[in-house]
């Protein structure tokens, strides 16, 4: 009984969406407060629903029912808990109805914390929410029914995908959704200003934490995506160019985009109808994502259930949502009327740089990704774009970004001087030309442009730094004083200067790891020993070795440096039994400046078995610092949510009104 | 009125995909599986020289030896072709399978340092540069691979990268069943 109490849950959460995406709307543009009102209730009811529909689905995976379908097509008896829970998301249907309920309870959020938003705005946001809900819930209940039941129900399930029984893929998709969906919320927020015809900087302020909120979760999203394929695929890399993960990339660079052309708008009251267009167009990349992803258009390394049917519907409502968006911007975009004068070198200059780098990175992906469909529809020949390409375009893109990104917090909002910005970073300057000169002679003499590559990286994290020192006036004013400068420094710088020196220490990770790590593949028998990397690896034994749902394949292998024990690493290869399929399961050892990793490959007791070592230096920086990049959108965003509640109390809001 | 264009560009643009995207969609065509024409006919030519030092050139010969071949293209910077590559070993090694890879617009060292670092699991080893032989082959990118019987005729073509159930349930087959 319960999955139908989720299917009418889910059934009645649509209706209440039409009424939220309509009735609100009309009463906005008439001045009927009644109406208006609506939205809140609605979004607040859909909410309520969803997570009942949510909870019912995985209340089935959690006992196993096996007259669900989906329950049978993912899930397996076997399976440890966590799987069970994950497994509700590990498919199509889940994950969609998992993009629902995070639809809905963002709604629900604008409800509760737009208080002191306009109520037209807030009316207008929350139905423009509501009919992407109603997209949603429609494609969940028309093409794919995570409750269909199944009748007579087998015993057993067929089990999850085994790649997908992972601790790190089990939250990626929820964090990648957040991040998605986020962004529903500052499309909605666009919508809303060009159906009333005005942005602000009251506006920007409240788009701006929707939207780091959103690129905080993405990034979280796009860094576990990364570190999965890392550590379960046993390639050792940990980006491949693959459409899936470009179509996380590109809502990201958008999104990286939007943030701070918000600022713009709102220090500067300029760029208006360009950050409207960012705005819509980080929701639509989200959306262009999961099209690709599951209607077949492309192929990819990443399997997905793929479904022409289902294809049609995401076209549909990515036309309805990107169309109806941009049809609305061509038509109310040019009325916006910018106040600001810009000169080139400022503030709003350097971030205007930054957006059209930004741009452009995110139009090469786009291109990357969709040329092999344009070559193929028009002359038939079937090519695919890898990492040679993005190698040749995306990378020395980043070089004038990185570069720039330093000098950009020294200049000043309106007008600045270029030449007293560089005197400041000087230092950082001869540091990272340093490293890099060193790191081009001391590592690797070949690869010159990974040594140019690090010196960014350093470049980064230095010039972050120093503009961050200055701000406290750090040895140049007594310490006391400096103190209580990072006392007043508000989040908002804090969280820049984190994110800045983060993207740095992913830089000099990435370029680390790809140029500059040793790999070595030997067949190895019980008990030989070879030398790697000035350690001596000894295969101890090979034994079989059962888990819940698969059997191994365990090698035990004793590292030991200078003759001394290190350490002792256990890679496997394990066969999940319910769908007959290998998944490698990697050993890493790491001490947070190189990632030992071992991989055990096919093997016999009379062949020996192929075991493959990698030193990764600096590859736990990737992930961590990513991670710190995350962090400082958070901390900017407990800034911003002290002082949200600001602009509707100032005077000079309130007269816009 | 020229303002109001640059406004409408992005709508423009969509207009452009989307008509891609739905000429994909209705053109009913799958990406994976493209079917071939080769099936059950001689292989086409192959005339390559070695990626290895030393070793003879691949020539058709190598195709009809009487016994059952596997010709692989494949390119060191391709992915799916790495996800592929244990198998091949399987094949090599365990299997006892004749396998010729083909290194397809690939550069000599970059296919040899790939081989040397994943293991090589060719008999043969061709390089096929200027992706000529490639064309031949009906190539649509890489991996893909070719199960050829003794007498030279082409009997399976898998485009991208072969799966463990092909291995276990069409190329294993096929080689016990040749023989």
């Amino acid at each position: 009984m319960v999955p139908e109490l989720g299917h009418f849950a889910l059934i009645l959460a649509l209706a209440v969406a039409l009424v939220q995406g309509t009735l609100p709307l009309v009463g906005a543009a008439r001045g009927d407060d009644r109406l208006m009102a609506l939205g809140r209730t609605a979004a607040l009811t859909q909410a309520f629903l969803v997570i009942l529909a949510f909870g019912a689905l995985t209340q089935a995976y959690v006992t196993s029912d096996f007259s669900v379908a989906n329950v049978v097509a993912n899930s397996h008896s076997a399976k440890p808990l966590i799987y069970k829970i994950s497994g509700v998301w590990g498919n199509h249907e889940g994950s969609m109805l998992l993009w629902a309920l995070i639809l809905s309870l963002f709604g629900a959020a604008v409800a509760i914390f737009g208080a002191n938003l306009p109520d037209t705005l807030r009316s207008r946001v929350l139905a423009v929410q509501a009919l992407i809900g109603v997209g949603f819930l429609a494609f969940l209940l028309f093409t794919s029914n995570p409750f269909e039941r199944l009748s007579p129900a087998p015993t057993d399930g067929n089990g999850l995908n085994p790649l997908l029984q992972d601790p790190g893929l089990a939250f990626h998709p929820p964090l990648l959704y957040l991040g998605y969906v986020g962004f529903s919320v500052t499309y909605a927020f666009a919508i809303a200003a060009l159906l009333e015809g005005r942005v602000d900087a009251a506006w920007a302020r409240w788009v701006r934490p929707w939207t780091l909120a959103a690129w905080c979760f993405l990034t979280l999203g796009i860094a576990l995506g990364s570190w999965w394929a890392y550590y379960i695929l046993g390639w050792g890399g940990f980006w491949f160019w693959d459409p899936v993960e470009n179509a996380s990339l590109m809502p990201w660079l958008a999104g990286t985009a939007l943030l701070h052309s918000a600022i713009v708008v709102e220090k500067r009251d300029a760029l208006k109808s360009w950050t409207v267009l960012l705005a819509i167009l980080a929701f639509s990349l989200s959306l262009l994502g999961t099209f690709l992803v599951r209607s077949g258009v492309l192929t990819s390394v990443h399997a997905f259930a793929q479904d022409p049917a289902r294809g049609m519907f995401i076209l549909a409502f990515l036309l309805a949502v990107t169309g109806g968006g941009l049809a609305l911007y061509a038509w109310r975009a040019p009325k916006l009327e910018s106040s600001g004068l810009f000169q080139p070198i400022s503030r709003e200059g350097a971030l205007i740089l930054n957006n059209l780098l930004l741009c452009t990175l995110a139009a090469t992906v786009l291109l990357g990704t969709l040329y092999p469909l344009f070559l193929d529809l028009l002359t038939g020949n079937k090519v695919s774009v890898g990492p040679p390409f993005f190698n040749a375009t995306f990378v020395p893109i980043c070089a004038p970004l990185f570069a720039a990104l330093c000098v950009g917090p020294f200049l000043g909002w309106k007008r600045a001087e270029l030449w007293p910005a560089l005197m400041q970073l000087r230092a950082a300057f001869a540091v990272s030309v340093i490293v890099a000169i060193v790191a081009s002679y001391a590592i690797d003499g070949r690869a010159t442009l990974a040594a140019v590559a690090f010196g960014f990286g350093v470049w980064l994290i230095v010039g972050s730094l120093v503009e961050f020192a200055g701000r406290l006036r750090l040895g140049r004013a007594p310490l006391a004083a400096s103190l209580r400068r990072l006392r007043a420094t508000p989040r908002a710088s804090l969280g820049m200067t984190i994110a800045h020196t983060a993207l740095g220490f992913v830089v000099l990770g990435a370029v680390a790891t790809s140029a500059w790590h040793l790999e070595l593949m030997r067949t190895m028998k019980p008990g030989e020993t070879v030398a790697f990397a000035g350690y001596q690896v000894t295969l101890q034994k090979v034994e079989e070795v059962k888990g819940a749902n698969y059997i191994a394949e365990r090698a035990t292998l004793a590292v030991a440096y200078d003759g001394r024990p290190y350490t002792t690493m256990q890679p496997e290869r394990r066969l999940f039994l319910v769908q007959r399929r290998q998944v490698a399961e990697t050993a890493i050892h790491t001490n947070l400046l190189r990632d030992f990793y071992v991989t055990l490959g096919e093997g016999d007791r009379n062949a020996g078995w192929v075991i493959r070592l990698y030193l990764n230096p600096l590859a736990p920086w990737i992930w961590l610092g990513a991670a710190f990049c995350a962090l400082g959108g958070f901390v900017s965003l407990s800034d911003r949510r002290l002082r949200i509640g600001a602009p509707s109390r100032r005077p000079a809001v309130q007269a816009a009104e | 009125m020229s303002r109001r264009l640059l406004f409408l560009l992005p709508l423009l643009t969509l207009a452009l995909m989307a008509g891609f995207f739905a000429w994909s969609l209705l053109a009913g065509r799958d990406p994976a599986a493209i079917g071939s024409v080769l099936v059950g006919r001689p292989a086409p030519h192959l005339d390559l020289p070695a990626l290895r030092a030393g070793d003879p050139p691949i020539t058709d010969a190598l195709l009809k030896s009487g016994k059952p071949v596997l010709v692989n293209f494949f390119a060191s910077w391709c992915a799916p072709c790495l996800a592929e590559h244990p198998l091949f070993t399987r094949l090599g090694e365990r299997e006892g399978a004749t396998i010729i890879g083909i290194a397809w617009k690939n550069k000599r060292d970059e296919a040899e340092a790939w081989l040397k670092r994943l293991g090589d699991p060719f008999k043969s080893a061709g390089l096929d540069l200027d992706g000529k032989t490639g064309l031949d082959w009906g190539l649509s990118g890489v991996p893909e691979t070719y199960a050829i019987d003794g007498n030279g005729i082409v009997r399976m073509h898998f485009r991208g990268p072969i799966t463990e159930r092909d291995l276990n349930e069409s190329i294993l087959p096929f080689l016990k069943g040749a023989k």
